[in-house]
């Protein structure tokens, strides 16, 4: 063999030259592409084509990009969307791509990649984004993650227009018009008519639907009356600001009068019980996205052809609505950074927020204040037009607002949980307490959780 | 010869070297197998209790972002949290309300599994299977499913037993709304899912007591409350015993009938340790702080355990 220069030891060395590259390469062979595979974990949708939506756009970015997209979806029942982050974050493996709601972006800032890059190129193209959304996603300046088009909801006012019109006097529909501008009376939409409002209704049988337990949909509206009247527990440094609080003070007093106004089992309500009262026709308003008017278009749709959206009442410091987003977000120790920070800003591109808005009958809600023009939202019905009203449109001068800001998110997000908000008006209606004794216990539990940073 | 650790099995004469002859004789040592057939369960044992528990220890001790101890002010540094607990209202109702919890619905589910132990076994043998069956139903059912069924009878605007009650003039009952009504609405599923658990331990105790004591008994002329004082209870107290502890335990520990029910409210006013824990830890991401209120649970059930156990040492004591 060495007559012809092949030696075993050339052999053994070009075959192991050889074996070394094509193991090298290996990894960035896949079925699909030669971009590697990513591991996407998005909330699993209340409206069933939402999840589909979701597929569908992936797997046209992962042709485009050469990139295998794994999808699953988490569902949110029984907070398992809540254990899956958690056990992640305690693993330090998972997906790559994740739903991150409300307040997990801020809690897990320091595992996740900072997202500033993808941020800044979005605003670029499409503006400014709501100022909630920038509360809870942006952590030290940074943006932890980016807001996400689908699951993120608005809750403005779901009012059934005939029952308000008979009972209350108020013509939401001529108020509200499915156009961009105000209608009479537009700028009477405040608490105080609100609240005479809920009393004529409960008096005709027709109680306002709102809860006044401990989950979202009665945090999130509690909150936004409080911030309207500029009533914060907390401010921006972590410190209680609950004595001598005026405008605290007169939001509690505000929100007492309405509670009284209320269905007696509303401190037992949780996120559905708004939605039956709704549904099943009782009440003729609740603070909801579309999702319970979508029940009714298929259950009750007498009751769905007489709904109407309206943005939520003002208060002295302005008119706040109720906001429920959810974020996209990658783990710092995911391997497929880059392609995900591509799929996420695809995602978030107008086109494809739009499919997402579409399909889910305009339920999710872009970040983008310049993309609450999607067309669903002016033909989505019957009656055609209802929800024109629901996200926020500049006519409205409205803002999104989330329950307990500006207080810092790790703190936000216990007294949030805990609902100190409509614990403290429920010790005063059902537990009997005075505001001075109901106030001295929330500052009580707000220097609790403040404690142990 | 097993207790002692000595041979099970006597080593047969001149095998082997003497190395080879003393790993023989410690492999066939009925202690050595002992603990090789019960090494699969000890890993299981260790896997998924001891190390959730020392790792859950751990993470009490840490701060809320996790990036070290948690320092107290009158408490060493990695007792912070529950120093921030000892000083909480809300966490010294939780611990009221766990108490009431769980005693009140040991206590019922007791006494009706004690009471439909001895109907079941004063029924013919023939049709008691039939019943054994029915009424271990409860406790086959997922507890979230069967209490699931319970939420919507109790449901706020819309419930079924209302319904009923509203036929007979009889007023709506806040089942859910009202702090006293929720709490008993808590207890009455708890008790409703537990019972069948008591009545088939008791009902087996009940089958084990040698007939020959209530012949002696009833020629002694005894009554029936002097049988059941001085011959059935003291038979039964061992099973009796370990029962309500074991009961205690799971009842304490108790998550999902208050998560679907109540969600720990009106007020806060239903929650127990794992529902606030969980509130507290993964809802409100504070996972350390939730690790200190489910930790809570281990020193009261220590004690009740020590107690329990040392009875039923005692009595065992006493018979033989």
């Amino acid at each position: 063999m060495s007559n012809n220069g092949i030696t075993r030891r050339n052999v053994l060395r070009n075959g192991a030259g050889v074996v070394a590259a094509g193991a090298l390469s290996a990894p960035m062979v896949h079925a699909q592409g030669t971009g590697g595979t990513l591991k996407c974990g998005f909330w699993d949708h209340w409206v069933p084509a939402g999840n589909g939506i979701m597929r569908e756009l992936c797997a046209e970015w992962g042709r485009a990009n050469r990139v295998e997209v794994n999808v699953e979806f988490i569902t949110s029942v029984g907070n398992q969307n809540l254990l899956t982050i958690n056990a992640q974050a305690q693993s330090r493996s998972g997906h790559d791509v994740l739903s991150f709601p409300t307040w997990e972006p801020a809690a897990k800032h320091e595992l996740l990649e900072p997202m500033d890059d993808v941020m800044g190129r979005l605003a670029q193209k499409y503006g400014a984004v709501t100022p909630a959304a920038e509360y809870l996603g942006k952590v030290g300046g940074k943006w932890a993650a980016v807001p996400a088009v689908s699951g993120t909801q608005l809750k403005p006012a779901c009012t059934r227009f005939d029952l308000m019109k008979e009972h209350a006097g108020l013509d939401m529909q001529a108020m509200w018009p499915n156009k961009a501008e105000r209608g009479p009376g537009a700028d009477g939409w405040t608490w105080e008519a609100f609240a005479a409002a809920a009393e004529k209704c409960k008096a005709a049988g027709v109680p306002f639907g709102l809860p006044m337990g401990q989950f979202t949909d009665a945090v999130d509206w509690v909150g936004a009356l409080m911030n309207s009247y500029g009533a914060h527990m907390m401010d921006a440094r972590g410190n209680a600001t609950i004595r001598n609080n005026a405008k605290l003070r007169q939001a509690v007093e505000m929100l007492v009068r309405i509670s009284r106004a209320l269905p007696d089992d509303v401190w037992a309500w949780d996120d559905a019980s708004n939605n039956r009262a709704l549904i099943s026709g009782r009440s003729a308003l609740i603070f909801n996205p579309p999702s319970a008017w979508a029940v009714a278009k298929r259950d009750q749709p007498q009751v769905a052809e007489k709904c109407w959206y309206a943005p939520a009442p003002a208060g002295p410091e302005g008119r706040m609505v109720g906001y429920l987003p959810y974020f996209w977000g990658v783990w710092s120790f995911s391997r497929m950074k880059p392609a995900a920070k591509g799929l996420i800003e695809f995602l978030s591109e107008r086109p494809q927020a739009e499919r997402q808005t579409n399909t889910s009958s305009g339920y999710d809600i872009p970040p983008f204040l310049s993309m609450s023009d999607f067309k669903i939202w002016e033909t989505e019905g019957p009656p055609t037009g209802f929800a024109y009203n629901y996200p926020v449109k500049p006519h409205q001068n409205q803002t999104t607002s989330v329950a307990f800001a500006p207080a810092p998110a790790e703190f936000a997000v216990q007294a949030y949980n805990n609902g100190l908000n409509t614990k403290l008006i429920a010790r005063i209606v059902q537990g009997g307490e005075t505001v001075d004794q109901a106030m001295g216990w929330v500052e009580r539990e707000l220097t609790t959780i403040r404690r142990g940073g | 010869m097993a207790a002692d650790g000595t041979l099970a099995v006597p080593t047969a004469a001149g095998a082997g070297s003497g190395r080879a002859n003393t790993l023989q004789r410690f492999a066939r040592r009925r202690s050595t197998i002992a603990f090789l057939m019960t090494l699969p369960l000890l890993v299981v044992v260790v896997g998924l209790v001891g190390y959730p528990a020392a790792y859950g220890i751990y993470l009490s001790t840490l701060n809320r972002r996790m990036t070290g101890f948690m320092e107290g002010d009158w408490l060493p540094t990695g007792l912070g949290n529950f120093e921030i607990l000892f000083d909480s209202d809300t966490f010294w109702m939780v611990v009221w309300q766990s108490c009431i919890f769980a005693i009140t619905a040991v206590l019922l589910k007791a006494l009706i599994g004690f009471w439909l132990a001895h109907m079941l076994h004063h029924i013919p043998t023939k049709g008691q299977r039939k019943w054994r069956g029915m009424l271990l139903v409860p406790w086959v059912i997922p507890p979230a499913l069967s209490t699931l069924g319970w939420w919507w009878m109790f449901d706020p605007s819309y419930s079924s037993i209302n319904w009923i009650l509203n036929i007979f003039a009889v007023p709506a009952v806040p089942w859910l709304g009202e702090p006293w009504w929720a709490r008993a609405s808590v207890i009455i599923v708890n008790v409703w899912y537990g019972a069948p658990f008591f009545m088939i331990m008791y009902l087996a105790a009940l089958k084990s007591v040698p007939e020959q004591l209530y012949e002696a008994a009833a020629i002694d002329g005894a009554t029936s409350w002097q049988r059941l004082r001085y011959v059935t209870l003291p038979m039964m107290a061992n099973i009796i015993s370990i029962t309500v502890l074991f009961s205690l335990i799971v009842t304490f520990a108790n998550y999902d009938i208050v998560r679907v029910l109540t969600n720990g409210g009106p007020r806060d006013l239903t929650h127990v340790f794992a529902s606030y824990a969980f509130q507290v830890g993964i809802l409100s991401s504070n996972i350390p702080r939730g690790a200190a209120v489910s930790l809570f649970m281990f020193p009261i059930l220590a004690v009740c355990a020590f107690f329990v156990l040392r009875g039923v040492t005692r009595r065992n004591k006493e018979q033989m």
